[in-house]
Parts: C-alpha cells; sequence; structure tokens
C-alpha cells in the first residue's frame, strides 16, 4: 500500500455547512418528527380556522392562529425533535465520535443549529403556503420582526432542547420534550393566546418561553408591531438555559 | 515539528480521577494513576488489560474525548485538550461503542465523514477494501456486529490519519471480519501508520501487537514485545525443567493414568480438548504419542507452547476474579 498518511481538516464553513445539511436531512426523513414538525401544526391551523376558539381577539380566525403555529413549528424542532435526535445521538456515541473528526463539538452543535433554522424555514413555506390558501393575511411590516423572532425562538427552544438532552437519559429527553410539546402547545400560551387561558396560567405563561414567542409574532404580524417585553423574555431563556447547557452538557 | 521517528503518542504519568461518585460518599475515584507509554509510527502498541483496568480511559484521554486530571499527553506533538481541527484530521478514532447513527446508511455516512478533510481516503477504496459494499443498503442499526466494525473502522480512517485508534477492534467480530480486519492493520502498519489498540483478548495482542503495555487496574504492570513478555518471570530452573502446555483435541474421556508421570497435570476442560501442564520430557512426550499409537488414538489437533501470553498476564495481574 502506497499512500502518504495524513490529512487536513476541509474549511470551517465547510464542516458546519456539511453536518447541518447532514442533519436537516435525517431529521426530514424521519416520519414522526415530520408528523411533529408539519403535520400536526397544520392541523390545528386548519382546526383554529374551522372552530370559533380564536373569535373576538382582533383580527380573523386564521389570522390570529398563524403566528402561534409558526411559533409551535419552532418549539417542534428545536425544542422536541432536536433534543430526541440528540439525546439518542448521544446515547449511540454518535456526538463523541463527531467530535473526534474535523467537525469538532462546536462544528457539531453549530451544525444541529444549523438544522434546525433549514428545517424551520422550509416549515414556514409550507405552513405560510396552507395559510394563505386559508386567507391569512399577514400585516406587511410584521415580517422582519417575525422572521428575526422565530430565529431568537428556534434558539431559546435549541437551547433549552440541548440542555435535556445532555443531562437526562434519551428516554426521558423523549417523554419530557414530547410531554412539554403538548402542554406548552396547549396551555403554554403559544397557539391559543393568554387571553383565552384560565385565570391563573394567564400570568404565568407571560414568561415562558413559549408565551413569549407566541405573543411577539401575535403582535408582528397582527399589527406589525415590535414586542421588546417578549424578546427579552426569550433572550433571558436562550441566555440561561444556552449557559446551563454549556455547564452541565454530558457528552457520554 | 514531531521528527519522523518520534513517537505518535507519548503518555507520561496519566491520572484521572472520576466522580464525585455517591457510591463512595461523595469522593472522586481514581480510574487511572500514573500510566506512561509510548506508540511509535509503523507499530501496532497494543494496552492489554482485563474489563475496566482503565485502558479506554487512557485512550480516552489520549484523543481529548476525556480531560485528564494529572500528567501529560503528547498526541503527534500536541496536546489533544486544547487541540484543534488541524490534529483531529490527523487522528482516527474507532469507539468501542461504534459510535454511528442507527439510521444512517453506510456509503451517505462514510461520504459525510470524508467531507470533513481536506483529502480523505477515497470512500470508494475503503468501501471495497473493508467489504461494506456487501452491506451497503442497510441501516447501521440492522448491521451485524462484525459489520458495524468494518464500517466504524472504515469511518475512523476516512481522514487517512497518521495515528489510529481502535478501541477492542475485534469486539463481535466473525473468523471472516477479523482476518480481513487485522491484515488491513498490518498493512496500515506497514505503511507507517500509529496505531494504539486496546484489547482484553490475549490472542489479539499476540497476534497483532509489536509492542504491548500491560494494564491492571489503572497502572502499567508490564511491557515489552510479545516476545520479552512471553520469556519474563521464567525462573532459570523453570525453564531448565521444560514446563510446557501440551494441548491437543481427541476423544473425550481419556485416562492417561500411567502414561504420564503424576507430577504433571491433566486436564480435560472440554470433552475431548485436553490441556497438559508441567516438566514434560522428550520421553514423556514419547510415551503419549506410543500410546495413541497403541490404541489406534489419532489427536484432531496438537500444540505445544512454552508459556502463552494469557499465563504472563495472569502470573502480573493475578488470578483472583475481580
Amino acid at each position: 500500500m502506497s499512500r502518504v498518511l495524513g490529512s487536513a481538516p476541509a474549511p470551517l464553513l465547510r464542516r458546519i455547512l456539511l453536518q447541518g445539511k447532514y442533519e436537516a436531512l435525517t431529521m426530514l426523513r424521519n416520519g414522526e418528527q415530520l408528523i411533529l414538525a408539519v403535520v400536526l401544526p397544520l392541523m390545528a391551523l386548519v382546526g383554529l380556522t374551522v372552530t370559533p376558539l380564536l373569535d373576538g381577539l382582533g383580527g380573523t380566525r386564521v389570522d390570529v392562529a398563524v403566528p402561534g403555529i409558526l411559533a409551535l413549528c419552532a418549539m417542534s424542532t428545536a425544542f422536541t425533535g432536536q433534543g430526541i435526535s440528540t439525546g439518542f445521538d448521544r446515547r449511540y456515541g454518535v456526538l463523541r465520535f463527531l467530535s473526534t473528526t474535523p467537525l469538532g463539538r462546536t462544528g457539531l452543535i453549530t451544525g444541529k443549529i444549523l438544522a434546525v433554522l433549514a428545517v424551520l424555514l422550509l416549515q414556514v413555506l409550507v405552513v405560510g403556503a396552507v395559510a394563505f390558501v386559508l386567507g391569512w393575511q399577514p400585516t406587511t411590516a410584521g415580517w422582519v420582526p417575525a422572521l428575526a423572532l422565530l430565529v431568537l425562538g428556534a434558539a431559546a427552544f435549541t437551547a433549552l432542547g440541548l440542555l435535556v438532552a445532555g443531562t437526562v437519559r434519551p428516554e426521558a429527553t423523549l417523554a419530557i420534550t414530547n410531554l412539554l410539546w403538548i402542554l406548552l402547545g396547549a396551555l403554554g400560551g403559544i397557539v391559543i393566546p393568554a387571553e383565552r387561558l384560565p385565570g391563573p396560567a394567564q400570568e404565568l405563561v407571560h414568561f415562558l418561553p413559549s408565551g413569549a414567542l407566541g405573543e411577539a409574532l401575535r403582535d408582528a404580524f397582527l399589527a406589525g408591531t415590535f414586542n421588546g417585553g417578549a424578546t427579552l423574555i426569550l433572550l433571558l431563556w436562550t441566555a440561561i438555559a444556552g449557559a446551563a447547557a454549556i455547564r452541565w452538557f454530558k457528552w457520554n | 515539528m514531531r521528527s519522523p521517528d518520534s513517537p505518535v503518542l507519548s503518555i507520561t504519568g496519566l491520572i484521572k480521577d472520576v466522580g464525585p461518585l455517591a457510591s463512595l460518599d461523595g469522593k472522586m475515584l481514581r480510574v487511572v494513576s500514573g500510566v506512561s507509554l509510548a506508540a511509535e509510527p509503523g507499530q501496532v502498541t497494543a494496552l492489554l488489560g482485563a474489563n475496566g483496568a482503565g485502558k479506554t480511559t487512557t485512550i480516552e484521554c489520549a484523543q481529548g474525548l476525556q480531560r485528564r486530571s494529572g500528567g501529560s499527553v503528547s498526541l503527534l506533538g500536541q496536546d489533544p485538550d486544547t487541540a484543534g481541527a488541524e490534529l483531529r484530521s490527523r487522528v482516527g478514532v474507532m469507539l468501542q461503542d461504534g459510535g454511528l447513527p442507527p439510521s444512517a446508511r453506510p456509503i451517505p455516512l462514510l461520504k459525510h465523514i470524508a467531507g470533513m478533510y481536506k483529502d480523505p481516503w477515497p470512500v470508494d477504496e475503503l468501501i471495497g477494501r473493508l467489504g461494506i459494499d456487501a452491506f451497503s443498503r442497510t441501516t447501521v442499526r440492522r448491521l451485524s456486529g462484525g459489520q458495524r466494525q468494518r464500517l466504524a473502522l472504515a469511518a475512523a480512517l476516512a481522514g487517512n490519519p497518521e495515528v489510529l485508534f481502535l478501541d477492542e477492534p475485534s469486539a463481535g467480530l466473525d473468523p471472516q471480519s477479523r482476518q480481513l480486519v487485522f491484515e488491513l492493520i498490518s498493512e496500515l502498519r506497514d505503511a507507517g501508520m500509529g496505531i494504539v489498540l486496546t484489547t482484553h483478548l490475549m490472542d489479539d495482542a499476540q497476534r497483532l501487537a509489536d509492542y504491548v503495555y500491560i494494564i491492571d487496574a489503572g497502572r502499567n504492570v508490564a511491557e515489552g514485545t510479545v516476545a520479552q513478555l512471553l520469556q519474563r518471570n521464567i525462573s532459570a530452573d523453570a525453564a531448565q525443567e521444560h514446563i510446557r502446555t501440551l494441548l491437543f483435541e481427541s476423544r473425550p474421556g481419556l485416562d492417561f493414568t500411567g502414561v504420564l508421570p503424576a507430577t504433571v497435570d491433566v486436564r480435560e476442560a472440554r470433552a475431548g480438548s485436553y490441556s497438559v501442564t508441567g516438566a514434560l520430557t522428550p520421553e514423556d512426550l514419547a510415551a503419549l504419542t506410543a500410546w495413541w499409537a497403541a490404541h489406534g488414538i489419532m489427536p484432531g489437533s496438537m500444540s505445544l507452547e512454552a508459556r502463552s501470553l494469557e499465563d504472563v498476564f495472569l502470573d502480573i495481574s493475578g488470578r483472583e476474579i475481580r
């Protein structure tokens, strides 16, 4: 065998993009994740436009529903989907193996974040297309703050998902992230605005990442306004969960 | 810069504490206490020891997967705890648990990993060399143990590394895969790769290793070439007395009373599988073969060994079960 041993790493950007693409394709090929990421949000969207649940909140049913559904999409992909796949990657030693390649730990995490953003973009396109068919009329001025908030929300939920995935067994991650998705989805102020929740929950949900993201997106798309308070709450969740994940994430 | 002849890996006084552990009243547990070793390019260096001896912890500290508590590690002249992608691109790692995503298919996975390197080992060549084409459409979760190990080896080689770490490389390998993997390891060694492997199998070490470190309870207890280790601890008396182990396969239930001297130890480990250990003389062998001839017995196989690496290992690390 005549070969010159030794290689050099591919450029950093290429490694991260490759990992992002690989993880995004893995997510999109996973049937359960696809149900969580696309099918359930679309069912919720249709459900909310044919029932009177959101009537009287200052817009048509579909206009009030869509921002919450987009927030739900961010939670599906960044928190539940990402958390579960990272938890199992940790179990099977995938994180450890990839961290020995030139990709490294930082590249691996950056790749995961890219994958979340790529899948989220596809979700926005699909949900947006269905919403337009259902008569969605978003405020034009709302698009820029809304997209920025979606990215921030994805960051907060990714940090939370990684925190769960990096500290408990994958079976527990599966249970926790799915349960929280249902609980926060139904009662966390994400799809159903705080005003329609039972009294004690109303105050609480403003401080949850779900409530903050849902509220801020509704403000953006319904009124074209930027909700500073909710943005601050999302930033805090991102910073605290991110720091906790960096501190306690176990690679094996 | 490393000169061509300097070790690819050198570890001095490695210490690794884990914990605090609730089972030790919140104290730390020292799993590696002062391991030192060096691995040369173009050689297979084996860390031999029982399960739990600290072999995996030692090489994971060398790979930068675990942070050491003390001592120093130099991998290709760099500290793995602080080195970056440049060092990782020159080192291949095959983990004990494989570390491959269960839902992946072999070829896209290998192409993905190869993409992390500037000048990877051509994936097609690796696939052919390790017989991966035979199961290229199967997901990792459905592969047999041997197929998974071969894929994990291909993944470790994707970057055409200068140093290759193999943690228990023959675990789960069927005889054909084992042959294939061992041949490849020998070729890579001849090409100049520095190979560091851990194993609890004496046979692996005996067949593959140029240099062996025996690790027990987190320390090095012996080192040398296989031949040097086999010579170790044989007293002059024992050598003169021709302490030998004769292994042979024959008909079950044979009784050698009166054929062999009462001082040698005759055992039938499995039905028809005998081992005779003791100060055997040429006359004893002649008596045994004459007895076989008289009874029309032809052994299925037989071998005579001065000492096995297993004996050396047991002598050093003790024979009690831990």
